[in-house]
């Protein structure tokens, strides 16, 4: 196979463009660039045959510091050019950064036929649950009651959960993960890299400026064993600084247990990612009453990608009628001759 | 070619007439658009110049009987060349009271009027405002004016299908073909097209040869109706009209429009991609080009008008000729993506089949007042290239055009077609393929950069059109970033550099100036100076082309002229407005050509203005322009 021989190896550092990264000092999405540059090093795609598209946004940026083709484009629309790109060329690998706002707000509309449709791109959604680049407002994943700029004694907006939103629409690829944790942010992007179909990670993201510390729970040392819980597929679901806590589930419910007195890893929820209802309550489990959920949350292969369908219908009317002869086409139907 | 109307002896005598406008209508589930598609392809077929105008409403089923549920099928067929579906109505076919009622204005005096007489009954009279027992068929007064026939459609219908043993639901969806088989004694035309289309349709689409033979025996009875009743006193004939050597077929707008992008996408060697929303009148053009997948055509029904033309860009960026199609409302929503792609300086055809609106509007009806939009309707400085066709068949030149300029300007480029043309249909002498000029497409695969080594320069542009490469995704060592965000002329990269924003900006409006390089000088039709030069662009072209030849007729200097490029205008426009003492601009807006046409060179041109959803009468034209001459 000299094909595999021909392949190029590439370092992190060769997807790093000549551009001057120009977010604020601090910010999360450093980590999220750098552990994406990682993950595509360790991937055979050639270099050319990326493109990151993204919307409106600081996140949204995220395309001019990878140097792959990119495009940068107008507010919430981002899916969109995804799919026509994925359409044009389906042998592309198509991947869309954005922000919380972009993607759950503006261009919530675009972002759920996106899972719908299950096109083969990989959305990576940088949650930091505010406005960044418009200087602080409250944004769709903003827990209610927060206290911004544009809602000074507190919104009145009930947060959107982008896993569910996701799941409800069809995506066949759910994940979460973490800014701070570089690691499982690459296995992460390897595995939706991987996935044929449309990819969610979604990235706790902290904005260091207008919203730091949200994610402070999920995210530090000391907190984050208590308050998070790693999913493994095939494996009980246990957390806690000792590892002596699990999800247990009890009639149609997740419960939190303690382990020991009785109770077994074996009593745990053994996590099955091909299993959309567990999916759907592990999507829901929230500070601080559970543990939140990171890792493949939801993985379905068996979904054809919608461009891989469009290019085999075209595929299937060329077989069946043939490749189209123009001449035939523009003298179609009814015609008659003048011969004066 | 026929055999089906020679068979019989004709017992009346034969007029001869230049052309006939023949109207059909009745309720929108009467089946009046097929009636009126098959009228007006026999007569092609038989050699007529034929012009059409389908006049529907946007209920699809309205409640039955009622004036607002009218669908009417206008079309003239002549033995000379002509422009417009006409004017005045000779001949009206009403299958009910509403038809009648809301159609009977538009017929000449001494005009045929052929209706279903048994529609004609209190609760139908009354349904459409006809009170207090009146009847319009025994209005004496109504007599008088027109030649009024009687014909009781349904219950004729019915018995010459009563041996079929079919339901009469079924049978009497049939009246429609009865009054064409009527129709098409009267004006002498073979029925073989319709029976063959009938045949083909019901038995080989859709499976039921029973009601194709069934709708055959309907056309044929009607046709014998009038060959044996005699309620007629002579009937017409329109001689073939002497068109163009060539291969003809009927085309409507919307077809051209479709088969255009193709060829276009052929010529250019690129794939085509068609993104759109379903939005009247514009969704024909996503049915047309979704049936064609083997042509290699990717069609994307996309979430909204938005999604559209953003999946459109998208597909431009990787490669394809990237189409998006709409109307007004469709357009207001495109706009932020128009200045996307005008920033991103990539090739984009933008479909506008213009409605009457603002808003929703009247979705069936026609407006030509998107002109300022598309030239100025975007926010900032944000131009782009814009083409109008100015009839059915001329979409799909028009169309070529534009995908054309689009790719030679890598702009976007918005093509302007109205409901008018759309809709209408014309016969179109089919081109040869070879008779279609290629269009040049040349993708950048090597570094640009002198200096060796140096990153990619996706905004080094082409000096003699200011354009810049088109490089695509998947191409090794090209990978570069575009987007909104202004950027270096040159380099791409992202500038706030204050002079730069002022060179880009106005590179942007030269390059797309400079498309008039490109362009074919605007031709006149009538003296090349004069009194006066009606000048206009898009659906106006045959109503004005008419009305033109009516003067010069009638002894008056006064010359035509269409505009196919409304932005870049043909370099020799002002050279043309300059050679006529008056320019008059007739438009179904409220003056935007003549806005822009004052702006740029100075002219006091006046108006003909009209915005009722409707195209000009020829006769309407005529009667103003002397208006404005006697001044």
């Amino acid at each position: 196979m000299s094909a595999v021989t021909s392949l190029p190896t590439y370092a992190p550092k060769d997807f790093a463009s000549d551009q001057e990264v120009r977010w604020c000092p601090g910010c999360g999405d450093y980590a999220i660039l750098k552990a994406v540059q990682k993950a595509l090093s360790g991937l055979r795609t050639k270099k050319e045959d990326y493109v990151f598209v993204s919307g409106i946004g600081c996140a949204a940026r995220f395309p001019y510091y990878m140097n792959t083709y990119g495009l940068h484009s107008i507010h919430g629309r981002a899916p969109a050019f995804a799919t026509g790109i994925k359409l044009a060329n389906p042998s592309l690998d198509v991947w869309l950064v954005s922000g919380d706002g972009d993607l759950l707000s503006i261009g919530g509309n675009h972002t759920m036929h996106l899972f719908r449709r299950n096109v083969d791109i990989n959305v990576i959604l940088l949650n930091n649950r505010i406005y960044g680049l418009t200087k602080g407002q409250y944004s769709p994943t903003s827990e209610f009651g927060k206290k911004t700029k544009s809602t000074p004694i507190g919104s009145l907006d009930y947060p959107i959960n982008p896993l569910m939103l996701a799941l409800g629409c069809g995506c066949t690829f759910v994940a979460r993960t973490i800014d701070i944790d570089l690691k499982h942010q690459e296995q992460m992007m390897l595995r939706a890299a991987t996935h044929r179909g449309t990819t969610l990670t979604e990235v706790y993201q902290d904005c260091n400026i207008f919203n730091h510390q949200s994610w402070f729970y999920a995210s530090q040392k000391d907190s984050r064993p208590d308050n998070t819980v790693m999913l493994e597929h095939g494996k009980p679901l246990i957390f806690g600084k000792a590892g002596d806590k699990g999800i247990r589930l009890n009639g149609t419910h997740l419960e939190v247990v303690a382990l020991g007195n009785g109770v077994k890893p074996d009593d745990l929820l053994i996590h099955d990612e091909t299993n959309l209802a567990i999916a759907f309550a592990l999507a829901q489990m929230n500070h601080p009453e559970f543990p939140e959920a990171l890792g493949v949350l939801y993985c379905d292969p068996s979904k054809r990608p919608y461009d891989e369908l469009v290019k085999e219908q075209i595929d299937q009317a060329i077989a069946k009628r043939g490749e189209g002869d123009l001449v035939a086409l523009l003298n179609e139907g009814d015609t008659w001759t003048v011969d004066n | 070619m026929s055999t089906d109307t020679q068979a019989t002896s004709r017992h009346v005598p034969t007029q001869q007439r230049p052309s006939v406008v023949i109207r059909f209508c009745g309720d929108s589930g009467d089946g009046m658009q097929l009636t009126g598609g098959q009228f007006t392809n026999t007569s092609a077929l038989f050699g007529n110049d034929v012009a059409t105008f389908p006049d529907f409403p946007a209920e699809i089923r309205a409640p039955r009987g009622t004036t607002f549920g009218v669908s009417g099928f206008q079309l003239q067929f002549a033995s000379t060349e002509i422009f417009t579906p006409g004017d005045s109505v000779h001949a009206l076919v009403a299958m009910n009271p509403a038809g009648l009622k809301t159609n009977i204005a538009d017929v000449e005096p001494g005009g045929i009027v052929i209706v279903n007489e048994d529609e004609f009954d209190k609760v139908n009279l009354k349904k459409c405002g006809y009170t207090d027992g009146y009847n319009p068929l025994d209005d004496d007064e109504f007599n008088r004016r027109y030649r009024l026939y009687r014909v009781p459609m349904s219950r004729l219908t019915r018995e010459s299908l009563a041996s079929t043993g079919i339901g009469v639901k079924d049978v009497d969806r049939c009246r429609n073909m009865y009054a064409l088989g009527l129709v098409y004694w009267l004006f002498e035309r073979p029925l073989d097209a319709t029976v063959n289309y009938l045949t083909d349709y019901f038995t080989k689409e859709k499976g039921k040869p029973e009601i194709a033979d069934l709708n055959v025996r309907a056309l044929r009875a009607g046709f014998n109706f009038g060959e044996t009743a005699e309620i007629c006193t002579e009937t017409y004939q329109v001689a073939p009209a002497k068109l163009r050597k060539g291969r003809y077929r009927r085309i409507s707008g919307n077809e051209a429009t479709a088969l255009g992008l193709v060829v276009a996408a052929k010529k250019a060697g690129k794939r085509l991609i068609y993104s759109g929303y379903p939005i009247t009148p514009a969704s024909e053009l996503l049915h047309h080009l979704s049936r064609l997948k083997q042509y290699g055509v990717r069609t994307f029904q996309a979430e909204d008008e938005i999604a559209a033309i953003c999946a459109a860009i998208g597909a431009s960026f990787a490669g394809d000729l990237s189409v998006t199609g709409t109307s007004g409302p469709g357009m207001a929503l495109k706009s932020e993506a128009m200045n996307l792609a005008v920033m991103l300086e990539l090739p984009l055809v933008i479909v506008d089949v213009q409605r009457a609106g603002p808003s929703t509007g009247m979705p069936t009806k026609t407006e030509q007042a998107d002109l300022l939009h598309a030239v100025l309707g975007r926010p900032s400085e944000s131009s782009v290239i814009v083409l109008a066709a100015q009839s059915p068949a001329d979409c799909f030149d028009t169309v070529i055009e534009a995908c054309r300029l689009a790719v030679r300007c890598m702009c976007p480029v918005i093509f302007l077609s109205d409901g008018y043309i759309a809709n209408g249909a014309e016969p179109w002498s089919v081109p040869g393929l070879d008779s279609i000029a290629p269009i040049p497409v040349q993708h950048m695969t090597e570094n640009n950069n002198p200096v060796e080594g140096g990153p990619v320069l996706p905004y080094k542009r082409d000096p003699a059109t200011l354009a810049r490469p088109w490089i695509i995704p998947g191409t090794p060592g090209l990978e570069h970033r575009v987007g909104g965000i202004e950027k270096q002329d040159v380099t791409g990269n992202i500038s706030y550099d204050p002079d730069n924003h002022d060179h880009m900006t106005r590179t942007r409006w030269l390059k797309v100036q400079k498309a008039a390089d490109a362009i074919p000088p605007l031709k006149v039709r009538g003296p090349e100076s004069g009194d006066v030069l009606l000048l206009g662009w898009g659906g106006t072209y045959g109503a004005i082309t008419t009305a033109g030849d009516e003067l010069r007729k009638a002894g008056h200097s006064v010359a035509t002229a269409h505009l196919r490029h409304l932005c870049p205008f043909p370099k020799n426009l002002g050279e043309v407005l300059h050679n006529y003492r008056s320019v008059i601009i007739p438009e179904i807006n409220l003056g935007q050509l003549r806005l822009l046409i004052r702006a740029q060179f100075l002219i006091d041109a006046i108006g003909i203005n009209q915005v009722s959803g409707r195209m000009f009468r020829v006769e309407d034209l005529v009667k103003k322009t002397l208006e404005i001459m006697k001044q």
